[in-house]
């Protein structure tokens, strides 16, 4: 049994929790749902670090699912990459369910609790189905089930802005997930194919196109839409603002980051062997527009945040600024450019999770993140704002805590490239950081309580332990990088050298009678444009 | 010239309803006729994949005797999923508008804007 289960955890990984969410339904006391969510949610995380070990020991490897050999059916990819996203989103998943208990009890309607973890559970599978799969098409299906059911979370938040925000979210989403869908079905087009390693073998053939041309440009904007890349980042501040704070803090520490690694995969692995990063369509001479708008969202959502009252909204502002950090990296292109945009996802997901908890926690006890009604927080919730001080001294990338590992990562590419605006950039918009944090710690610290000001508790432990166990995460991983660093630069040298595999030679089992049907009759209006022999004799899948 | 018009009129069709319905995303102020803008974007998006599967001459992807050349399915089979995604999206869709329309009494974009600054404003 244990090789069995050991042989199929890449499935697992994904199913697990898709079976798991519809029986959430079943119970009904709130606390049930809670413990059987949290269950799900840590077995997940188990399998997620059993997938890194293995990844570990003996490098990359696949899961034909239903046993369907890849290209013709979906196969599971496990790689460097994948592997530690998938520790990330399912341990922050756990950490965030410990935390949920009280938090959501507090915020959603009892009759709701049950729902609110069904779509918790199908929106982690999202995420994790969109890092595991290694078929493009299936990506989408996955990216809908985490959207769908992140819109509907989105929609839980009890302030009536949260039903417009989600809408904002659902239509700026969609449209985002139609433009990728256009994007793959033009590859597909050209290739007749969508696995993603048989992709990248064929799209040298025909990268010069325009078809492939058009379907990056799809490609670049849905996914920009989706990993709200400034100026397409609309729809975050809402939504981020008015859920529930259970799932900001999840959203926050995931979404964006898993849209981030979709859109590191696509361009550079699928795409990789055009280079269709580094020369996308508006590219402007040596400086790609990728790295001007990364910069842009640097200062633009660091200078909003400045002037935003509600802290969760600020600190919305803050994340579009941070995902602008991750894209600068990435698109240095360089290795440890790429180490420093990668670093900064795990990192900020450890800030940004942290923050949010923090926030929450002072909703549940004061009721509000009004920073004018803050005053002298500090001494009232004295353990919930420790902790928010140490990730908001991350945020900033102080010496000793992990914001500092990957601004320090993000810097020195800058420096190895030579681009002297990116390094400004950095500076400056850790500067413009400093200053929104300050102001909170200002009103935190600076001020006494209004002597009318009720007394409040702490939050309860439950919420107290895992927003502590990002805190000291933040300030471990800013000492110690074995693993953080480490594993980022094993995923950033696996994908920025990532050659794909020779793939099979033989012909699909059902064409293996010597009829050479694809040679034959060749795809037609099916495959577009490829020479009709070549498409015979590779995909045979696709003219069945 | 005609034959780009004529011989590749499908494709044409998929551009003005993708034009169509992008637009009316954009351009309407209407909540719910954002959510069909968006539906009728995506239709597009349905039209394009199942015109390329489509081989000339070729009939279903049913293996019969003395046929021996079939239109690809996997496109269709695609769009299946997609069209599911897509009835999935515009129900969430207007089911959120209901409920702004209960929350703030209107569906026009305008009119909630300027009530969620209000609310921003006492907030």
């Amino acid at each position: 049994m244990p090789s069995l289960l050991s042989q199929n955890l890449p499935a697992l990984q994904v199913v697990l929790p898709l079976i798991a969410a519809p029986l959430c339904l079943f119970l009904r006391p709130p606390k049930l749902a809670w413990l059987f969510a949290l269950a799900v949610s840590g077995a997940a995380f188990a399998i997620a670090v059993a997938l890194v070990g293995a990844v570990a020991a003996n490098g990359a490897f696949n899961y034909e699912m239903g046993g369907w050999a890849a290209p013709w059916g979906i196969e599971y990819v496990i790689d460097p990459l994948d592997s530690f996203m998938l520790c990330l989103v399912t341990g922050i998943a756990t950490l965030v369910l410990i935390y949920a208990g009280p938090s959501v009890e507090a915020e959603i309607p009892r009759g709701q609790i049950p729902v609110f973890y069904v779509l918790f559970l199908l929106c982690l599978t999202g995420l994790l189905g969109m890092v595991a799969t290694g078929d493009v098409f299936n990506l989408f299906v996955f990216l809908e089930i985490s959207s769908l059911s992140t819109y509907a979370l989105v929609a839980m938040g009890r302030d009536p802005r949260a039903l417009t925000a989600a809408y904002r979210y659902l239509i700026l989403g969609s449209l985002g997930a139609t433009f990728y869908v256009i994007g793959i079905g033009l590859l597909y087009m050209m290739t007749g194919t969508l696995n993603m390693e048989d992709l990248a073998r064929r799209i040298p053939e025909v990268g010069e196109t325009r078809t492939i041309s058009v379907a990056i440009a799809f490609l670049a904007v849905g996914l920009a839409l989706k990993l709200a890349l400034f100026p397409l980042h609309k729809w975050l501040p809402g939504a981020y603002t008015h859920a529930p704070s259970v799932v900001t803090a999840f959203l926050a520490a995931t979404a964006t980051k898993v849209a981030i690694y979709v859109l590191v995969r696509i361009f550079f692995t699928v795409l990789g062997p055009i280079d269709a990063f580094q020369t996308l369509p508006a590219a402007m001479s040596e400086t790609q527009v990728v790295s001007i708008l990364a910069i842009l969202a640097m200062l633009s959502g660091s200078a909003v945040a400045i002037f935003q009252y509600n802290l969760k909204r600020l600190f919305a502002y803050s994340s579009i600024a941070q995902v602008g950090y991750m894209i600068l990296g990435i698109s240095m292109a360089s290795i440890t450019g790429m180490t420093g945009g990668l670093v900064h996802m795990i990192n900020h997901a450890m800030i940004k999770g942290a923050v949010f908890m923090a926030l929450g926690a002072v909703i549940l006890r004061i009721g509000a993140c009004d920073i004018r009604r803050l005053d002298g927080l500090g001494y009232r919730m004295p353990v919930t704002m420790a902790a928010f001080v140490i990730a908001a001294l991350s945020l900033i990338g102080v010496p000793g805590t992990s914001g500092f590992i990957s601004k320090l990562y993000l810097v020195k590419g800058a420096m190895e490239a030579q681009n002297w605006v990116m390094v400004t950039a950095v500076l400056v918009s850790s500067l413009l950081a400093v200053i929104y944090i300050w102001r909170v710690l200002e009103v935190a610290y600076f001020r006494a309580a209004p002597a009318d000001a009720p007394k409040v508790r702490e939050a309860p432990l439950v919420m107290l332990a895992p927003l502590w166990i990002l805190a000291l995460a933040n300030i471990y991983f800013g000492l110690e990088t074995t693993y953080s660093v480490g594993l980022t630069e094993a995923a950033a040298d696996f994908i920025l050298n990532y050659v794909p595999g020779e793939g099979p030679t033989w012909e699909h089992p059902l064409f293996d009678d010597g009829h050479g049907y694809g040679a034959d009759h060749g795809p037609g209006h099916g495959g577009g444009h490829v020479p009709e022999a070549e498409q015979g004799a590779h995909a045979p899948g696709v003219d069945l | 010239m005609l034959e780009t018009v004529l011989g590749l009129y499908n494709y044409w069709i998929v551009i003005v309803l993708m034009m169509a319905g992008f637009y009316t995303v954009i351009a309407r102020g209407n909540l719910a006729k954002k959510v069909i803008g968006l539906n009728i974007f995506q239709t597009s998006v349905f039209l394009m994949y199942i015109t390329m599967g489509a081989v000339e001459g070729g009939t279903a992807p049913i293996v019969g005797a003395g046929t021996t050349l079939y239109s690809n399915p996997l496109p269709s089979v695609l769009i299946l999923t997609a069209i599911v995604v897509g009835v999935a999206t515009t129900a969430l869709g207007l089911a959120l508008a209901v409920r702004i329309r209960e929350s703030f009494g209107t569906l026009e974009e305008d009119e909630v804007l300027a009530l969620e600054h209000r609310m921003d404003g006492e907030a």
